[in-house]
């Protein structure tokens, strides 16, 4: 067993398949929403909303940090290149991300020392090899990634390396599910749940969506087999009537989550009381800041940010393809001013967001013969 | 941006803190095995990796029932029609 390619496997696909198209009853519609970037990007790459009969829909969830931080954000982390003792450090996901005055990357070309990292403990690696440098680290992503950087700062603290602080913009999923199940033109059925964060959060988190919002949700693995699998899960409970949450990525996902992730986001983070998401507004309690006692290492506290507020443009629709209200080709901005080369919206910025994940789908048809291995 | 890659425990490195090697796709990387420290991992055990640490185990036993029960979809509508 390796874990990608057995569910690949293309006859146990084209079975699922059937079956999914077997499960769809053809007097109803059903409108499922992927919450997870990640999920958005394996349904185009493996083409398998081609699979699926025209009465499932998919909706494309927020789950992209990337593409729900607002460019104010940005700008404010891209503010503290002014110094030039300064190392910014960031995931690559984050180096085309335009900002008010460029991406990280045209800073860079600009003269910043703008670098890539692959995890956070390699900005603070930096930060121990460049004693007399400042090292930030631009932090995003939700509970799959704030754990690492907690467990790093927490590091650092331990070894009293002081050159080092995080910028944190990592947000959390559940205030997110919230506000779309309370956005008067919701319309979804049932969700797809997020795989990877779920492995620190657990399945229990989302016991209210099924409790109280009365909509089915399916946690589900990446590989086409499993979201596949997660559509049969969710048919048959919307067949029969009934909303509960399931796990269909039992192999990496326990019911209660991963409790040292979840203690150490707790010891060093905090809820921050609003934040603002991009085409959603401002979400109460969605993000997390550092905690006091991590004073130190916070960059919000360290350097004088301007605290940038930039509006979305308002010919962007993103909101409305955020809550599945309109498809992404439909906003009238689609593949015209807003591509992956020139992106306006939020959407259209990650390879995970709905927009992108649509746009190079269409364009790479033709070429999406094969499936490739995940790296 | 949440991508997480199966890899396997061939290493464990005690005096590096929580280090591991663990061999992904074929190649073999120095991993941070501390956000297990409820349901430590082993040598030969499977974990799920994200920016550079690993989340959770990845259940062999698990994987195996998934792929009987996907096998199986389908061949009682075979037996009907046969």
């Amino acid at each position: 067993m390796r874990f990608i390619d057995e569910f690949r496997e293309p006859e146990l696909i084209t079975k699922a398949a059937q079956e999914v198209r077997r499960l769809a009853e053809p007097q109803r519609h059903y409108r499922l929403m992927e919450i997870c970037g990640g999920h958005t990007y394996a349904i185009y790459r493996f083409g398998l909303h081609d699979l699926l009969p025209p009465n499932i829909e998919l909706i494309h969830g927020p789950g992209c940090p990337v593409c729900v931080l607002p460019m104010g954000r940005i700008d404010d982390g891209l503010s503290m290149t002014k110094d030039p003792n300064l190392i910014f450090t960031a995931f690559g996901d984050m180096m085309r991300v335009p900002g008010t005055h460029g991406s990280p990357l045209e800073f860079k070309a600009r003269g910043a020392d703008v670098r890539i990292v692959y995890s956070p403990a390699d900005a603070l690696k930096l930060a121990q090899s460049n004693p007399d440098r400042l090292v930030m680290f631009f932090a995003i992503g939700f509970e799959t990634t704030a754990p690492s950087t907690a467990l790093t700062l927490m590091r650092a603290r331990a070894q009293g390396i002081r050159n080092f602080s995080v910028f944190c913009n990592h947000v959390t999923i559940i205030p997110a599910i919230r506000a779309i199940l309370e956005s008067p033109d919701m319309r979804i059925d049932a969700f797809i749940g997020p795989g990877h964060v779920s492995t620190v959060i657990g399945c229990r988190s989302y016991e209210w969506v099924a409790r109280e919002a009365g909509k089915p949700i399916v946690v589900s693995g990446f590989e086409p087999l499993d979201l596949l699998e997660s559509i049969m899960m969710v048919l048959r409970q919307l067949n029969d009537g009934r909303a509960e949450v399931e796990n269909q990525y039992k192999r990496a996902v326990p019911w209660e989550g991963n409790r040292a992730a979840l203690k150490a986001m707790a010891d060093v983070f905090e809820p921050r009381p609003f934040f603002e998401w991009r085409g959603m507004g401002c979400i109460a309690q969605s993000a997390l800041r550092l905690r006091e006692s991590f004073a130190e290492f916070d960059a919000e506290v360290r350097f004088q940010l301007p605290g940038i507020r930039v509006t979305d443009p308002k010919a962007a629709q993103c909101g409305e393809v955020l809550t599945g209200t309109l498809k992404p080709q439909q906003c009238r901005l689609f593949g015209k001013e807003c591509t992956p080369e020139q992106p306006v919206g939020a959407l259209m910025v990650s390879s995970e967001g709905s927009c992108a994940a649509y746009y190079n789908y269409e364009h790479r048809k033709a070429a999406l013969t094969t499936l490739a291995p995940a790296l | 941006m949440c991508l997480a890659i199966p890899g396997k425990v061939v290493e464990l490195l005690p005096e590096d803190g929580n280090l591991a090697v663990v061999e992904v796709s074929g190649v073999r990387r120095k991993i941070d095995l501390g956000l297990l420290d409820d349901d430590p991992a082993k040598t030969g055990d499977w974990v799920l990796i994200h920016v550079g640490f690993a989340m959770s185990k990845i259940s062999e036993a698990d994987a195996a029932e998934q792929m009987r029960v996907l096998a199986l979809l389908g061949e009682d509508d075979d037996a009907l029609h046969r």
